[in-house]
């Protein structure tokens, strides 16, 4: 029904997004792939010379680096994991009748304001210290040794950190997608004898299949560049132990301030990220336009 | 008409004086003496009506990075940068800072500690003024250490230091024998484990550049260090620094705790302090090869040659490093908490002698120091616990997140310093070393 | 009979809706009574939940110690800021893809989030070089501009979930009688899309206020947000975690109380279009 009027109106609307945002993605990305074939360290002014593919030979030959793309997607999988397993179940615990549900429902989706240097900042010293946090304090009173979180289990309490975070996120999506329901789906189904299980399975699931793909696509970007819970907390280790990608490209770029190698990172993440980033659209774009 | 025009004479003047007062932007750390000076700075703008002051303050690292970024990129956004005596003489001779030569007549640079002016001195010309100095020191709980039967003595050695922590080490009780850092940083593990080796006989290169990881003396000192640090240590030491040990120290929960002569000013304040009236003091530990286990380190202030106002940024120096800061300092806030191990006129005031019970052992471990000549065997480099070349950040931190690992046992000392080896010989390649 | 069996089910479903999601809150209360314990009360090793003399000491010492009000200032300017200019951007965009779509429309809108996905660090060289060749180093208008293009994708496409509900008819009705395009949008598309564009501005308000990567890299003390402020206590000094816990409380006690008041909006806008 579109006139070529409004078809070329379109076009001139879209423009300032698209060309802010092309600008916004291309001249920093032009400059980071020519930075990433210089021998170009900001402490140490010279000639920046090209020297071809050698930044990238030594970023990817890093053993740091095998170790801090696997820790990505353990971080990415594990709050992903967490976050739709216990929104699930928050979201049907939730659509319950129960008396002051929205009070309920303001704590639940209050970790989602807060900063993450805030939060990490406070899980950090307030719970997890093992000498003078609320776990520690905890577990003495109950006669166990505290355990030391951040070096013994640090990317598990990173991915704890931010699943706190996320949860309510998802978990709130997902009460709205259950609240949608068609109840009397249910209801044939209580009279055909399905038990709870094969409801949620059968019809319950299916249902949220649509929620659980936005909450997915919509954390996966935040996720990937997960920087400032792991810079307060653990600063990437004991060794490579919850060191991410965006983590190590900053301790190129901010620690050794070797823009060259920095850069190279940076262009080796955005690759990797497009590649996600396709495999989620092609998973993911399907599901949420039908 | 008269009227009028005293009104307009009024509004000229007003005029004039918003034009001439200048704003400058003062990037400093959220350390204890640095928060002091921040307090008391409306001294420094009553004296002077023309400059108002903008502060900055952050978290250690993060302020590294940000004004590293600044001066190496000229981005002009700060005017006075506090920084370490690693930064100064690498950011000096590129020519990244103005020279301090206009501090004023009675400032008095020869008053200078002369260990910590040839620190930020290029070619004789001085790029910083130091705020405070310090190196490092042990500091001990007199109550253990008679309980356990033990006496300190003024040049303990390490087995000294292993014997006394596991006789003071009382997990039941909350005690733990020995505070060491552990969190990883060049700044932090890689300090006190750097100037620890120096003590051990080991150094990070050899004359060509070449890292040592894989000798002997760095064994022994990585096993020391982890051993007595999983046996005696507190709980969760991989993530402790300065800042975690002092809180530690400071609640009775440690028995020795070796860092910076600073803290001493910290743990024997009543206020803050439940220990304070139980607290000795000495020098940092050695294992007999001439060299001790202390270091070396002063944050200066200085000013990036991309400020504009660098004439009001200097006053602003010369006043927060003067003898005249510190007796402001004295009176506000008492002797003991006056910046330390800068000027030697401090410790020929018998005042501050008296009031500070640490004065003195600061005094001697920073002259001890020789940033010249660290280690047991020559060097090609400067620097007590770094290594003054601008790729050490980057490695000092690498090597400090190995040791990290093999502090919680997720490598072995062995495997940490192959690592530590493999990293630092990939990092020189890189950087093309030798130069 | 069914009655009492529901009654009883609502209690227990209530004691466990309760209890999970004070769970879930708890960190923050507890940041929240911190900030009102003495130090020593603060790690004490039986920490009390209310039986404590409560104090105001920490805020008068964060007060004194840092400009807060300044960076409050700033991050309201900030964020309310970048989401007004970003909504001002992104709602033509939206419009034109949820009314004139064709078979690039989902491409585009993929393409523009997964701008996302790319890593801050990697280009923060560039970014910072050409912030102070603009002399936009350590400005608002700097940050503004940082954090609309941060947030458009999420933005265009929030809006597009909306515009894409409304139904064609009325924009149709609405030209049958003589509307030109302007009258369109702002008579008839606007009115029907408000509460949508509200969320969306609501939750750039949000993500602008807690961004602590760049905010923090490209300001110094003119344009510092409450990101620099928290910052300055990121490391403890001797005994602190009440000190922290005010500082952390006066960071996201705003932030907070626009969320509770505006969740249900919100809620509706985060879902993407996902949840009908």
């Amino acid at each position: 029904m579109a006139t070529t009027q409004s078809r070329t109106l379109a076009r001139i609307m879209l423009f300032p997004s698209v060309i802010l945002l092309l600008a916004w993605m291309i001249v920093p990305l032009c400059m980071t792939l020519y930075f990433s074939f210089l021998d170009y360290n900001l402490l140490i002014p010279g000639n920046n010379d090209f020297v071809g593919f050698l930044n990238y030979e030594f970023f990817l030959t890093d053993p740091a680096f095998i170790e801090s793309f696997f820790n990505t997607l353990w971080l990415v999988g594990g709050v992903l994991l967490i976050t739709i397993c216990g929104g699930i179940g928050l979201a049907i615990l939730l659509d319950q009748a129960i008396w002051g549900r929205n009070y309920v429902r303001i704590m639940v989706l209050a970790p989602f304001f807060v900063m993450p240097t805030v939060s990490a900042l406070v899980w950090k010293n307030m719970f997890m210290n093992p000498v003078n946090g609320l776990f520690a304090h905890f577990a003495n009173w109950l006669g166990f040794a505290p355990v030391d979180f951040f070096a013994q289990i640090p990317l598990l309490s990173i991915i704890i950190i931010v699943s706190w975070q996320w949860l309510p996120f998802a978990a709130l999506i997902l009460l709205t997608a259950i609240q949608s329901l068609d109840r009397e789906q249910l209801e044939a189904a209580d009279l055909d004898g399905a038990g709870p299980f094969s409801k949620f399975y059968y019809i319950v699931l299916p249902h949220l299949s649509r929620a659980i793909t936005a909450v997915i696509l919509i954390e996966t970007i935040f996720l990937l560049s997960i920087f400032a819970e792991i810079l307060v907390t653990t600063s990437g280790g004991p060794g490579y132990a919850s060191t991410n990608i965006t983590y190590l490209i900053y301790t190129q770029s901010l620690l050794q301030f070797d823009v060259g190698g920095g850069s190279a990172g940076g262009i080796v993440a955005v690759i990797i990220a497009n590649i996600v980033a396709i495999f989620l659209m092609r998973l993911i774009g399907k599901n949420l336009e039908d | 008409m008269l009227k009028k025009l005293s009104i307009l004479a009024s509004v000229c003047m007003t005029l004039s004086t918003v034009v001439s007062a200048e704003t400058i932007t003062i990037a400093t750390v959220n350390n204890g003496d640095m928060i002091t000076m921040k307090e008391l700075s409306s001294d420094f703008e009553s004296k002077n009506p023309g400059i108002n002051l903008k502060w900055v303050t952050l978290e250690e690292n993060i302020l590294r990075q940000r004004v590293t970024t600044d001066v190496a990129t000229s981005g002009g956004q700060y005017d006075v940068m506090t920084i370490g005596t690693y930064e100064v003489p690498i950011w000096g001779k590129q020519g990244w800072l103005k020279e301090l030569d206009n501090l004023g007549e009675d400032y008095d640079v020869e008053d200078l500690l002369p260990a910590i002016r040839s620190g930020l001195s290029v070619d004789d010309k001085l790029f910083a003024a130091p705020f405070y100095g310090e190196s490092s020191m042990v500091m001990y709980r007199t109550d253990l250490m008679e309980k356990a039967g033990l006496s300190m003595p003024k040049k303990p050695t390490w087995e000294f230091i292993r014997k006394a922590a596991k006789a003071m080490t009382d997990k039941q009780g909350g005690v733990y024998g020995l505070c060491l850092r552990g969190k990883a940083g060049w700044g932090e593990n890689i300090a006190l484990i750097t100037a620890m080796s120096n003590s051990f006989g080991a150094r990070w290169f050899d004359e060509n550049w070449k890292p040592q990881f894989n000798t002997k003396a760095w064994h022994d000192t990585l096993q020391y260090y982890v051993d007595v640090m999983q046996e005696f240590g507190p709980p969760g030491s991989s993530a402790n620094g300065f800042n975690e040990n002092l809180a530690l120290f400071q609640t009775g929960k440690c028995g020795i705790w070796i860092d910076a002569t600073v803290a001493g000013a910290f743990v024997t304040n009543e206020t803050d302090s439940e220990v304070a009236d139980k607290v000795g003091f000495a020098l940092a530990p050695d294992m007999g090869l001439g060299k001790r286990g202390n270091w070396l380190w002063a944050w200066t202030l200085a000013i990036p040659s991309s400020s504009k106002k660098s004439d009001a940024a200097m006053k602003f120096i010369s006043w927060a490093t003067s003898k005249d800061y510190s007796a402001l300092v004295a009176d506000k806030k008492g002797w003991a908490k006056v910046p330390p191990g800068t000027r030697a006129s401090l410790y020929n005031n018998p005042q501050y002698m008296s009031e500070a019970p640490f004065a003195q052992i600061t005094l001697d471990s920073i002259q001890s120091a020789d940033p010249k000549n660290p280690t047991v065997d020559p060097v090609p480099y400067v620097g007590v616990q770094f290594v003054a070349i601008p790729e050490f950040q980057g490695i000092g931190t690498a090597v400090g997140q190995q040791f990290t690992a093999a502090l919680t046992g997720q490598m072995t000392v062995k495997q940490a310093l192959a690592s530590a080896q493999r990293l630092v010989e990939r990092a020189m390649r890189k950087a093309r070393y030798p130069k | 009979m069914a009655n009492k069996n529901s009654n009883k089910s609502k209690i227990i479903y209530t004691l466990l809706a309760w209890t999970i999601s004070g769970m879930i809150f708890f960190p923050i209360l507890w940041t929240l009574i911190t900030s009102f314990k003495t130090e020593a009360e603060a790690i004490s090793a039986s920490p009390s939940l209310f039986m404590f003399d409560w104090t105001l000491v920490n805020y008068s010492d964060v007060l004194n110690r840092s400009p807060y009000f300044d960076h409050f200032w700033n991050s309201v300017v900030i964020s309310v800021g970048s989401s007004l200019l970003g909504l001002l951007i992104a709602i033509p965009a939206a419009w034109s893809m949820a009314f004139v779509q064709n078979k690039r429309t989902k491409n585009l809108l993929m393409w523009m989030l997964s701008t996302k996905m790319l890593p801050p660090v990697g280009v923060l060289i560039p970014i910072y070089l050409l912030f102070r060749d603009f002399s936009l180093l350590d400005t608002k208008l700097g940050l503004v501009i940082v954090m609309t293009l941060i947030n458009l994708p999420i933005m265009v496409w929030m809006l597009y979930t909306y515009f894409k509900e409304i139904p064609h008819e009325i924009l149709e009705a609405s030209r049958m009688d003589g509307a030109g395009i302007v009258e369109e949008i702002f008579h008839v598309l606007l009115p029907i899309a408000l509460p949508g564009i509200a969320s969306t501005l609501l939750l750039n308000v949000i993500l602008a206020w807690n961004e602590a990567f760049w905010t923090l890299i490209l300001t110094a003390a003119n344009a510092a947000p409450l990101t620099a402020f928290i910052a300055s206590y990121s490391s403890p000094e001797g005994l602190f975690y009440a000190k922290l816990s005010a500082a952390s409380a006066m960071a996201i006690v705003p932030i907070l109380i626009l969320g509770w008041f505006s969740q249900k909006q919100l809620v509706r806008g985060l879902s993407f279009g996902a949840v009908k």
